[in-house]
């Protein structure tokens, strides 16, 4: 558990808050135009997931550090940034990013309830805070 | 293969800034965000892992409290425990439940429903008081496998490893057994949304503690409910010279 405790925490920093959603707008998620009829078979299917994906995001960001406004309103702009994609192959490798940064989300939360926990009810060692020894 | 009942309890969220009422005979608790106590959460996802490799049969998420506790106890379902019970107390034989009557509820539900293993929190991070396993082993006659941060099921019986302050003690018992979780005992699992969903098909059982034959009278009265101390605050000085002065004003030296 330590070893993998110390790597969650290189991986997701505190300062990775910020960045975590910088990261989401950034890649770009894409949302399927209501109006896209005249689009391939794939885009219906791939419209669902994106929908699903949006409120499996939107969820998640109700525990967010910085307040769920904070997340919902980057969530949204995320999202609407790239509301015109068609591509079916680009809109797969945006979804699995989005998918990936539910696993982030996850993890960090994870992990803030994880050293909330461990500050609280196990005596820390001055060596181990001072990260030496 | 057998049944493993998992205690949830509802709690403030543990990130919450805890306020005492101006009366000082609690906390506030109106419109304060709750949620799954985190060694429950343990507890559960132990529970789950314990079901994924076939050990058990199946798992009952119980919880104890007014109506709200229902969304606690769909958050264990969401995890994947697979029914739950909802003992309903509210009011003030709520307010004033404790480990002693919540371990007389579980070991009337171990009879009731035939459980070979009970998996709880060590403690609830609202009254610390890492009771309830110890108390509910007691009522059972079971033994107990407090602050595990592993546990293996080898037949019939289970091997704990303990935290305890001197490092860790390797146990075995015999089942029936009642499990405290510590928290290294693994990693729970987010109830995401998907989750969520599916576990709103799982039955929630509803009954009184009555139907368990238990009292809930309580043998302990809060008499008053007062926040820490707050740190003084600290003086900054410009020189060493200052500090002594300052230390000898003290009585220090």
């Amino acid at each position: 558990m330590h070893i993998s405790e110390l790597l969650l925490f290189y991986i997701i920093s505190y300062c990775m808050l910020n960045h975590l959603l910088y990261f989401l707008s950034f890649s770009s998620i894409p949302v399927v135009k209501a109006a896209t009829v005249s689009g391939s078979d794939m885009a219906n299917p791939l419209r669902s997931e994106v929908r699903q994906l949006y409120k499996n995001l939107l969820f998640l960001g109700r525990e967010y550090p910085k307040g769920a406004d904070y997340f919902s309103e980057r969530l949204k702009s995320a999202f609407m940034k790239n509301k015109d994609v068609t591509d079916p192959k680009e809109i797969r490798k945006l979804v699995d990013r989005g998918e990936f940064v539910i696993k982030e989300l996850e993890a960090l939360y994870y992990l803030r309830k994880y050293r909330a926990m461990k500050k609280r009810y196990y005596e820390e060692e001055l060596s181990t805070m001072l990260n030496i020894g | 293969m057998s049944r493993v009942l998992v205690g949830v309890k509802r709690v403030i969220d543990y990130a919450v800034k805890i306020r005492v009422k101006p009366d000082h005979s609690g906390v506030v608790t109106d419109g304060v965000k709750h949620s799954m106590n985190p060694f429950c959460e343990i507890a559960v996802e132990e529970a789950v892992k314990l079901k994924e490799k076939k050990l058990i049969k199946e798992v009952v998420a119980v919880s104890c409290g007014p109506t709200q506790v229902t969304e606690t106890i769909r958050t264990a379902l969401a995890m994947g425990c697979d029914r739950g019970i909802h003992v309903e107390v509210s009011g003030k034989d709520y307010e004033a439940m404790g480990p002693l009557q919540i371990s007389k509820i579980f070991a009337a539900l171990a009879k009731k429903e035939e459980a070979s293993l009970i998996i709880l929190g060590k403690q609830a991070i609202d009254d610390d008081c890492n009771q309830t396993g110890q108390m509910t082993a007691a009522l059972l006659d079971w033994p107990q496998g407090t602050f595990a941060s592993e546990v293996t099921i080898d037949g019939e019986k289970v091997k704990v490893v303990r935290e305890i302050d001197g490092g860790l003690e390797t146990i075995k018992i015999s089942m029936p057994a009642v499990l405290t979780a510590d928290l290294r005992l693994n990693t729970p699992r987010y109830a995401t949304l998907p989750n969520i969903m599916k576990a709103k098909k799982k039955k929630i059982a509803n009954m009184k503690p009555a139907d368990l034959g238990v009292d809930m009278v309580s043998r302990v009265e809060v008499l008053r409910v007062d926040e820490p101390p707050t740190r003084l605050a600290g003086v900054k000085v410009e020189t060493v010279d200052d500090l002594v002065a300052k230390l000898r004003a003290n009585g220090t030296i």
